[in-house]
């Protein structure tokens, strides 16, 4: 199974907002609010570190959930992501020139 | 760009404590803007915003036509089927080609406040406003909302500020909220006073009458669906989010379910 790497777009501006980040695409207005779970993938996605990585570190430990369960959420959720064009994802690292 | 204009006219129109004088040849469109803004209108200001406007005959777009704000070449370019503008941020001077009704120079001044504003961390907002006890409160939402049912409601002992967009200024750690000549369906100006903002209430109408203080993110969320930006500009864009998130951790965000009764006025204190 190959690793999974996530880092955000340049073209976003992100705020935490109480535990809940708050993210807008400079480009088209579009704003989405992340839950506690996503905000915390979200903060951790520098483009080097494996998704499972960061489940493990800022999901499982955090949270008390199921590491397997709590992958595939952060997959699921990644992809979404991806596709509202706010979030690279890789199988490879995503260095600073790609972001 | 003519600074005195034999035979024209000039006024100046201050909203939110910014001017912007406007000159034509023609007195007559002068003569309506003075009535338009009246309460809001002073002496010409020696420094400050100044727009030359060359009336023409009407152009065969409407003000429904899309609006087209970009930045080139050091200019702010406007764009609308009844009217073509530009605006200098550096020399702060700028002319407007339109046909002689108010309603295309309105569009050009909220866009140079949206575009001021957007650098001093404030914005307009598709909002009613109005004072109550030294304290000003922002009533929010789209058309339809109820933003002109809640300013007709209001009790004697408020005072409207608008029924339709609200100018909001970044001043010390808070906001202040102004009046604004800006009408919506209750067709005339706000005052021309402000005061520090002390909350603000996103319009929902329903059965009953109920404030219920919401989520940072979401109000972050439902503030910039209501903030007017026309700028197709990422740098500016990423300056009214962080606008719009320093406001909603300084101001408390309600959303103000309410039925048409006065009553509901009772819940802002």
């Amino acid at each position: 199974m190959s690793e999974k790497y996530i880092k955000p777009i340049r073209d976003i501006a992100a705020r935490m907002m109480a535990d809940e980040m708050v993210v807008m695409s400079v480009k088209d207005s579009r704003v989405f609010s992340l839950n506690v779970i996503a905000s915390a993938i979200w903060s951790a996605a520098d483009g080097f570190t494996p998704l499972r990585e960061i489940v493990a570190r800022k999901v499982v430990t955090e949270f008390e959930v199921d590491a397997e369960v709590a992958y595939q959420d952060a997959l699921e959720l990644v992809e979404e992501l991806a596709q509202e064009g706010i979030l690279l994802l890789a199988d490879h690292p995503i260095g600073q020139e790609s972001a | 760009m003519p600074g005195v204009i034999e035979g024209g006219g000039q006024i100046s129109v201050v909203i939110g404590g910014l001017p912007i004088d406007i000159q034509s040849a023609d007195r007559d469109f002068i003569g309506m803007l003075e009535k338009r803004y009246t309460g809001f209108v002073a002496e010409p200001a020696k420094a400050g915003i100044r727009l030359h406007v060359e009336v023409v005959a009407p152009m065969d777009d409407g003000e429904d036509d899309e609006l087209e704000v970009r930045y080139t070449d050091g200019r702010w370019m406007m764009k609308r089927g009844d009217f073509h503008a530009q605006w200098n941020p550096a020399s702060n001077l700028g002319c407007v080609r339109q046909a002689a009704y108010p309603y295309a120079i309105d569009a050009v001044m909220r866009i140079v406040h949206s575009l001021v504003l957007a650098k001093r961390g404030g914005f307009l907002v598709h909002s009613a406003s109005a004072i109550r006890n030294g304290r000003a409160f922002l009533f929010s939402g789209v058309s339809g909302a109820g933003k002109t049912t809640i300013s007709r409601l209001a009790p004697p002992d408020v005072t409207l500020l608008t029924d339709e967009i609200s100018y909001v200024r970044r001043v010390g750690e808070g906001y202040r909220a102004y009046g604004t000549p800006f009408a919506g369906d209750l067709g005339r100006a706000g005052e021309n006073i402000s005061a520090p903002l002390a909350g603000l209430y996103l319009l929902v109408q329903g059965r009953h009458n109920r404030a219920s203080r919401i989520e940072p993110a979401d109000a972050v969320r439902r503030l910039l669906r209501n903030i007017l930006f026309f700028a197709d500009d990422a740098s500016l864009v990423e300056q009214v989010f962080g606008t719009a998130c320093e406001f909603v951790s300084r101001v408390p965000v309600y959303e103000l379910t309410f039925q048409p009764d006065e009553k509901v006025w009772g819940l802002i204190e």
